[in-house]
């Protein structure tokens, strides 16, 4: 099996530990991955507005880029990257007209997008490709012992399009743990938003999320809060350090990507988790339980 | 809140500009009041979701161009996979955003942010900050 993979921009910096972490369980798990030639970002965020075309070209044009490796499926592993490509992929599906003027604007594309690619997440692909049971098999270090409450935010499950799992108790993450051998810890605010890109300019509001996420986890008895999403891992993991200024009695948690814990499983080099990226450190509680 | 409501704003460009812009039927909305219960963002909000809608209905496009709440919305969509008329509130707010937007009101200045604000948080922040706060 082979996978056309877009990366988007922030895997490329400070989600490297993503990046890596997904490439190494790929690798595995004896997929092979290959990267996109010339891929731009997405926009980050689905142009929302019937009039606003012009900002659907950005996720349209990776899908033309997806058609040049003669592929017909992309694989994301950002959050925010899905929903984006997939919506606009969608949107564009459905109203040939839209899609007839998009093309028109990209007329120096050798290639014409026809709706013909299919938008997939990491998830997706472990659940429903490789199934869950085989990656089971290839577990050598299961997560014993490690409670991890799965943090699904906003961008994996809503809206309705993305159909990826269950709007308001999605589970595949949960699944996902159990595979590995950890403890999936149940937590009413694991579809809560983290106030998203409101960290830039409201550092406080975002604090307050952070808090009320994260103490919710902490209370459930997690170990570690697990996620799929660059900008939910900032404000959950580089934002405690606000959270702690307002709230001093706050406990930190380490955050980590669900593709972490899965290639600690899967007994991937600890390199290719990028610890150094974190500001809380895992590594004490990982090392402690001993998993590296 | 004393308003006076007026048949021409009711019928005014602006209700007719939320509409197209965010494609939604905003008279469908029966004020039920689930979208503002489930948001996660109401103790910071000067008009709740709910009401914006109600607002937008009624024309009250000062009130909603200069409210906070339009900002503090992060188009989590939690809102809109709850309404029990299968409305967008979500894209109704942006509809209102867009508008400000259009104007070249950026609610965010780029230029104000400090380089170490800027250095700090990931591209995914900083682009979609820009997208959605940004003309
Ligand atoms: S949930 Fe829907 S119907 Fe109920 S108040 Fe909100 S917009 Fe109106
Ligand atoms: S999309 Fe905006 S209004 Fe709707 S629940 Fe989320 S923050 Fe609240």
């Amino acid at each position: 099996m082979k996978l056309s993979y877009f990366p988007g921009c922030t895997l490329k910096n400070h989600a490297k530990n993503f990046e890596d972490s997904a490439l190494c369980s790929l690798k595995k798990l004896g997929i092979d991955v290959e990267e996109l030639d010339r891929w731009n970002c997405c926009g980050t965020v689905f142009s929302m507005t019937t009039d606003d075309l012009i900002h659907h070209l950005a996720p349209v044009r990776n899908l033309i880029r997806t058609k040049e490796k003669n592929s017909d499926k992309m694989m994301t592993l950002c959050a925010m990257c899905y929903n984006t490509i997939k919506r606009s992929n969608e949107r564009v599906k459905s109203d040939q007209e839209s899609l007839d003027i998009i093309n028109d604007l990209m007329y120096k594309e050798d290639v014409k997008y026809e709706g013909d690619v299919e938008v997939l997440h990491l998830l997706e692909i472990l659940k429903n490709d490789i199934k869950f049971e085989n990656i089971q098999q290839k577990v050598v270090k299961p997560l014993k012992d490690l409670k991890i409450a799965n943090y699904y935010g906003c961008y994996l499950v809503r809206p309705k399009e993305i159909g990826f799992d269950d709007l308001e108790n999605p589970t595949i993450m949960d699944d996902l743990t159990s595979i590995l051998g950890g403890q999936d810890i149940d937590f009413p605010y694991k579809t809560e938003c983290c106030g998203a890109y409101e960290t830039v300019d409201r550092t406080d509001m975002v604090a307050n999320r952070t808090y009320q996420i994260l103490s919710s986890a902490i209370n459930h008895g997690a170990d570690v809060v697990s996620v799929s999403c660059p900008l939910c891992f900032f404000n959950l993991d580089a934002r405690q350090k606000q959270t702690q200024q307002k709230f001093p009695e706050f406990q930190n948690i380490p955050i980590l990507y669900f593709s972490q814990l899965m290639a600690m499983a899967l007994g991937c080099d600890e390199k290719s988790m990028n610890f150094n990226l974190h500001y809380i450190d895992p590594r004490p509680l990982l090392k402690e339980k001993g998993f590296i | 809140m004393r308003t006076n409501i007026t048949r021409q704003q009711i019928h005014s460009p602006f209700v007719a500009k939320i509409e197209e812009l965010s494609g939604q039927n905003l008279l469908a909305c029966y004020q039920c009041g689930k979208c503002s219960a489930g948001c996660p963002s109401v103790d910071q909000m000067d008009i709740l979701p709910n009401q914006i809608i109600r607002f937008a209905q009624l024309g009250m496009g000062q009130e909603l161009t200069e409210s906070k709440s339009i900002w503090i919305c992060a188009s989590c969509m939690t809102c809109n996979v709850r309404c029990p008329k299968g409305i967008d509130i979500a894209e109704v707010i942006e509809a209102i955003r867009q508008i400000v937007l259009r104007k070249r009101k950026d609610h965010v200045e780029v230029k104000k942010l400090t380089d170490k604000e800027k250095a700090e948080v990931p591209p995914i922040a900083l682009i979609s900050c820009f997208r959605k706060f940004t003309s």
